[in-house]
């Protein structure tokens, strides 16, 4: 039988121990339900996330459920919305009571006198011409100013199909403003024309993803072995999709057989009673979703799947260290 | 019904468990090791421990609280929790 310590050396045995113990249970709250930029294919918009549930106005009530959240055992709030930084007071009642994460387009600066080691992740969508196309405006112009070298923030760069074979100035830019980059891809949730992904540009986007994480090893939080799952949505023979996905709420959750899954995972809206189907949108289709957490949650929720050879751990490995990284579990 | 409730009975018993919930090949309960760290070792995560969890406590009519999985990190430790469960029933 492969034990973990059969598998691995000292070095890589002690990197797996580190996070072994790491008990994640997280859950991602929709902050908000406005938003100051209107991006397209945006999940959150063109699912009318945004009016399944009226927001919660009385921080007081934000607070007591909060509170109940950390007693159910939540040790990582995933903050999204709407943006988020438009309601400050909120960010801040889940920052005093429980570790949390704020996803944010960046156009407004969290305050680190108040937040110093909030992990932040900023939206980016391409380079300035696409962002332009999808979201309005250049948001790096402004978002670039805003975190410039701040230590608990990153990029978290939503790669489109256009963006093949020209990722590599993006990340460039990132590298100029001393920052870190997580890459995922881009789910055509609104089907806009020439962003939908086909089989040979995945392809070369996996190659090309795996040759900037070589050329850029102290910016890019990634590994390949996520480029390969992302791209593929393979894993160990298996295909990503409805019966495998890790990141359903658990109160709607009635797969059968029930696959591994995000222990009492759940995505909360703004209302603070409704939950949405998964960490994404409900009207997405499984079946070509590119959601990266959930590939990446994918993964870390198969680790004896792993356990079967020393380089399949130590994927396994280098995927949950990313993670951790992502949200502030571990250091850089 | 556990065939024996002495600690070497339930060991035994908690092996054939993990064995067969986690479909745990090339291991035979003859060959587990009963101090073998579940989780640093055999790469068992806390999902497993849950799946784990609900069928001993069917078996042995305890209740394990989710905030003792960590302390769960060996077939024996297991066992003695299990004992000790049941002697703070009777
Ligand atoms: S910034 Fe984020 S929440 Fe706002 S519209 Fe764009 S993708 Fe949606
Ligand atoms: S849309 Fe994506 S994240 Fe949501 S349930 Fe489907 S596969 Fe999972």
């Amino acid at each position: 039988m492969n034990t973990v310590s059969s598998l691995l050396d000292k070095d890589w045995h002690e990197r797996y121990k580190r996070i072994a113990k790491l008990n994640i249970r997280s859950s991602i709250y929709d902050v908000t339900n406005r938003c100051n930029l209107r991006c397209k294919g945006c999940f959150f918009f063109s699912s009318n996330e945004h009016i399944a549930a009226q927001e919660e106005m009385d921080i007081k009530k934000w607070e007591e459920f909060i509170d109940h959240e950390k007693e159910r055992g939540v040790n990582l709030a995933i903050l999204i919305g709407g943006e988020p930084t438009l309601c400050m007071d909120r960010v801040e009642a889940f920052y005093k009571r429980i570790p949390s994460y704020c996803a944010t387009n960046g156009l407004i600066k969290v305050d680190r006198n108040k937040f110093p080691d909030m992990m932040v992740g900023i939206s980016l969508w391409g380079g300035g011409e696409d962002e332009k196309i999808l979201r309005g405006r250049d948001t790096f112009a402004i978002s670039s100013k805003n975190y410039a070298g701040d230590h608990y923030a990153y990029y978290l760069y939503t790669i489109t199909p256009r963006q093949v074979g020209k990722i590599e100035p993006v990340i460039k830019r990132i590298v100029d403003v001393g920052l870190k980059v997580h890459l995922q891809l881009l789910s055509n949730d609104e089907g806009v024309d020439g962003f939908s992904w086909k089989e040979s540009e995945l392809k070369d986007l996996r190659l090309e993803m795996d040759e900037v994480l070589d050329k850029y090893p102290q910016t890019l939080i990634s590994s390949k072995y996520y480029h390969e799952v992302i791209t593929t949505g393979k894993m160990l023979g298996r295909s990503f999709g409805w019966m495998e996905c890790p990141s359903v709420t658990e109160a709607l959750d009635n797969r059968k057989p029930q696959p591994r899954r995000l222990i009492h995972f759940v995505r909360w809206a703004s209302d603070l009673k409704t939950v949405h189907r998964c960490c994404t949108s409900a009207t997405r289709d499984c079946s070509t979703c590119k959601d990266g957490a959930a590939h990446m949650s994918w993964i870390m929720v198969s680790k004896r799947a792993h356990v079967s050879s020393t380089k399949d751990l130590q994927n396994w490995i280098e995927v949950y260290e990313m993670f951790a990284k992502l949200y502030s579990l571990i250091p850089w | 019904m556990p065939e024996s409730n002495d600690i070497k009975g339930i060991i035994k018993r908690v092996s054939e468990i993990i064995i067969e919930e986690l479909k745990l090949e090339d291991i035979t309960v003859a060959t587990f090791n009963p101090d073998l760290d579940l989780i640093d070792e055999l790469g068992i995560d806390s999902m497993d421990l849950a799946t784990i969890a609900l069928v001993l406590q069917d078996e042995y009519k305890i209740v394990i609280d989710e905030d003792d999985y960590p302390k769960l990190k060996t077939v024996r430790l297991i066992a003695e929790y299990i004992q000790g469960k049941k002697t703070e029933k009777n």
